[in-house]
């Protein structure tokens, strides 16, 4: 047999799918749950006294930033855990043994997670549909981005996978890296409403170009421009892809 | 004798790990089409390190491997595509049902679906009531047996088995040999690792001993035992003896059972096994027997021996 494995990325992908599933109720109903919390707590107590955020209105303003977030949570964990799992049960020995190329495992196991993570993101814009008039500038824009964010965070939590070798370490990153960051990234916020010098440092955070172009293809503009914000997905993307390449050259932690 | 077709060829394999530890130091050998081929060895001795290079879990430090024409490495979905593997430990999706983790194999192995084969397999393996369970819920015994079905799932014409039988218990056992029998019957190429002398006296062709890294001795399994086999005389005493009299320390024998027997241990390669002058001996001693007896050693002896020599070395 030669060529591309598709049965392989196939079957990798309906398993790691019908995992979701027998969470389904907990994994969807949980973003609902949250999204609502948000909006009650940031839209209508503290939104409420808040003039808007550049002519948009604080409730709206916040909902890119918390499509972001979820989806960043989402993808790590759903990434992380898929390619973690086999290698702490040790069924890993089977993915190994088969067939199958670095990329077409990437492939099955990133697009598991990254399918996971748009439902829970497009669960969470329909969400918030109800509770604010919601308008999307450029929706085609909006997807393609949702898209490139999923792929290239459940890219990182494929890193994440592969390199960690605990439960703990597996929550370390999001939990004391991403969630900060996500928070200081104007998730919630213009950064325009900082301060300097903190206006300046917080240039420096990654996530601030993500959450912003997004936010662009909802309202037209964001705290920095699309194109930046384009070039730091990119960015993410290749530094992803080359880690991984590694990874799977060098067998780090999976090929003894 | 003529070689029937190699199906593995593995040579000047190495293995050392970053701590230094050389696990292979440069193994030959070939498996033949068709064959049940047993690796014995000791415990830490290399042979899951081999089985695991060979199947693509390992990389190797040297030396190459090719897998019915396809090099490990370079055409590695090849070779890949003609193995399965069933590794020691039980490793398996616990929330899976049988069937599905079974169905998943096939696809991980590239094979288009095919109902009718995966319950063939499971019928095989007596899976097929079991077949809507969830892993979790089976015996040890039951999930050993799922194991092979997956490795079975796409039609591999090699089977490695690491360990088939450890931590088995003795009826599952034989029900393990049997199975293996009838893979061997339909063509399948088995490898098997063990520790348990009996298991590859009871079903290999050939047998490999590896000791430390190194394979020590690649034999046919009837001319292995009939090379290195030694007998034992037991000769039971119409009266029994408080010594071994001095005159018979020329053939070195125990006394048994309260002194009812002598036992002497001969090779059965050697010129003069001893026997006849031994018997001749006695009888000019004036010491009467009532019975005879001998005994092949088992591969265990020899391998205890192998690895004893191997040590003194």
């Amino acid at each position: 047999m030669s060529g591309f494995n598709y049965r392989a990325i196939w079957s990798i992908y309906r398993f790691e799918l019908h995992r979701f599933r027998r969470t389904l109720l907990t994994g969807l109903l949980v973003p609902v749950i949250t999204t609502s919390l948000y909006f009650v707590v940031f839209g209508g107590a503290i939104g409420s006294r808040m003039t808007q955020i550049d002519g948009i209105a604080y409730a709206a303003f916040i909902v890119p930033g918390l499509i972001m977030m979820s989806m960043f949570t989402e993808s790590i964990f759903n990434a992380s855990f898929g390619i973690y799992m086999p290698k702490f049960t040790g069924t890993i020995y089977e993915l190994l043994s088969a067939p199958v190329s670095a990329a077409e495992t990437i492939i099955a196991y990133v697009g598991a997670a990254a399918t996971k993570s748009l439902i829970v993101g497009t669960i969470i814009f329909l969400t918030a549909h109800l509770f604010v008039d919601l308008p999307v500038a450029h929706p085609l824009a909006m997807i393609g981005f949702m898209l490139l964010i999923a792929i290239s965070f459940c890219l990182f939590g494929f890193i994440l996978g592969i390199w960690a070798q605990s439960f703990e370490q597996l929550q370390v990153i999001p939990m004391l890296i991403v969630m900060p960051m996500t928070f200081l990234g104007g998730a919630f916020y213009s950064i325009h409403m900082l301060a300097e010098p903190w206006r300046t440092i917080t240039l420096f955070n990654p996530i601030v170009y993500l959450i912003s172009g997004f936010r662009w293809t909802f309202f037209g503009r964001g705290d920095v421009g699309i194109e930046l914000s384009l070039l730091f997905v990119a960015g993410m993307l290749v530094l992803c892809l080359a880690i991984i390449g590694w990874m799977f050259r060098t067998g780090y932690r999976i090929k003894k | 004798m003529p070689r029937m077709a190699s199906i593995i060829t593995v040579s000047g394999l190495t293995k050392s790990y970053a701590s230094g530890f050389q696990a292979l130091k440069g193994v030959d050998l070939e498996i033949e089409e068709g064959e049940i081929f047993a690796l014995l060895g000791p415990n830490g001795a290399g042979k899951t390190t081999m089985i695991s290079i060979i199947c693509g879990n390992v990389r190797a430090t040297g030396g190459s491997v090719t897998v019915a024409g396809h090099d490990i490495v370079r055409d590695y979905r090849g070779s890949r595509s003609a193995i399965g593997l069933v590794p020691q430990e039980l490793h398996t999706d616990a929330f899976e049902r049988v069937i599905d983790t079974v169905t998943f194999s096939r696809g991980l192995f590239g094979k288009p679906r095919n109902d009718a084969y995966i319950e063939k397999i499971l019928r095989d393996l007596s899976l097929w009531d079991k077949r809507h369970s969830k892993i979790l819920e089976l015996s040890g015994g039951m999930k050993r047996r799922v194991m092979i079905a997956k490795a079975l799932s796409h039609e591999p014409r090699i089977l490695f088995l690491d360990e088939p039988t450890a931590g088995v218990d003795v009826e599952l056992r034989r029900d393990m040999w049997k199975l293996i029998g009838e893979l061997r019957q339909t063509g399948v190429t088995i490898i098997l690792t063990t520790h348990y002398i009996e298991e590859a006296e009871e079903m290999a062709d050939r047998v490999g001993v590896i000791d430390k890294g190194e394979l020590i001795l690649v034999e046919e399994k009837t001319a292995l035992m009939k090379k290195l086999g030694k007998k034992s005389l037991t000769v039971v005493l119409a009266e029994p003896l408080a010594a071994v009299p001095p005159e018979l320390a020329e053939w070195q024998v125990a006394l048994k059972a309260d002194g009812h027997e002598i036992e002497y241990l001969f090779d059965t390669q050697a010129e003069r096994t001893g026997v006849s002058s031994l018997l001749r001996k006695l009888g000019d001693l004036g010491i009467g027997y009532k019975d005879l007896n001998t005994q092949q050693s088992s591969l265990e002896d020899i391998f205890v021996s192998l690895v004893h020599q191997e040590k003194a070395a």
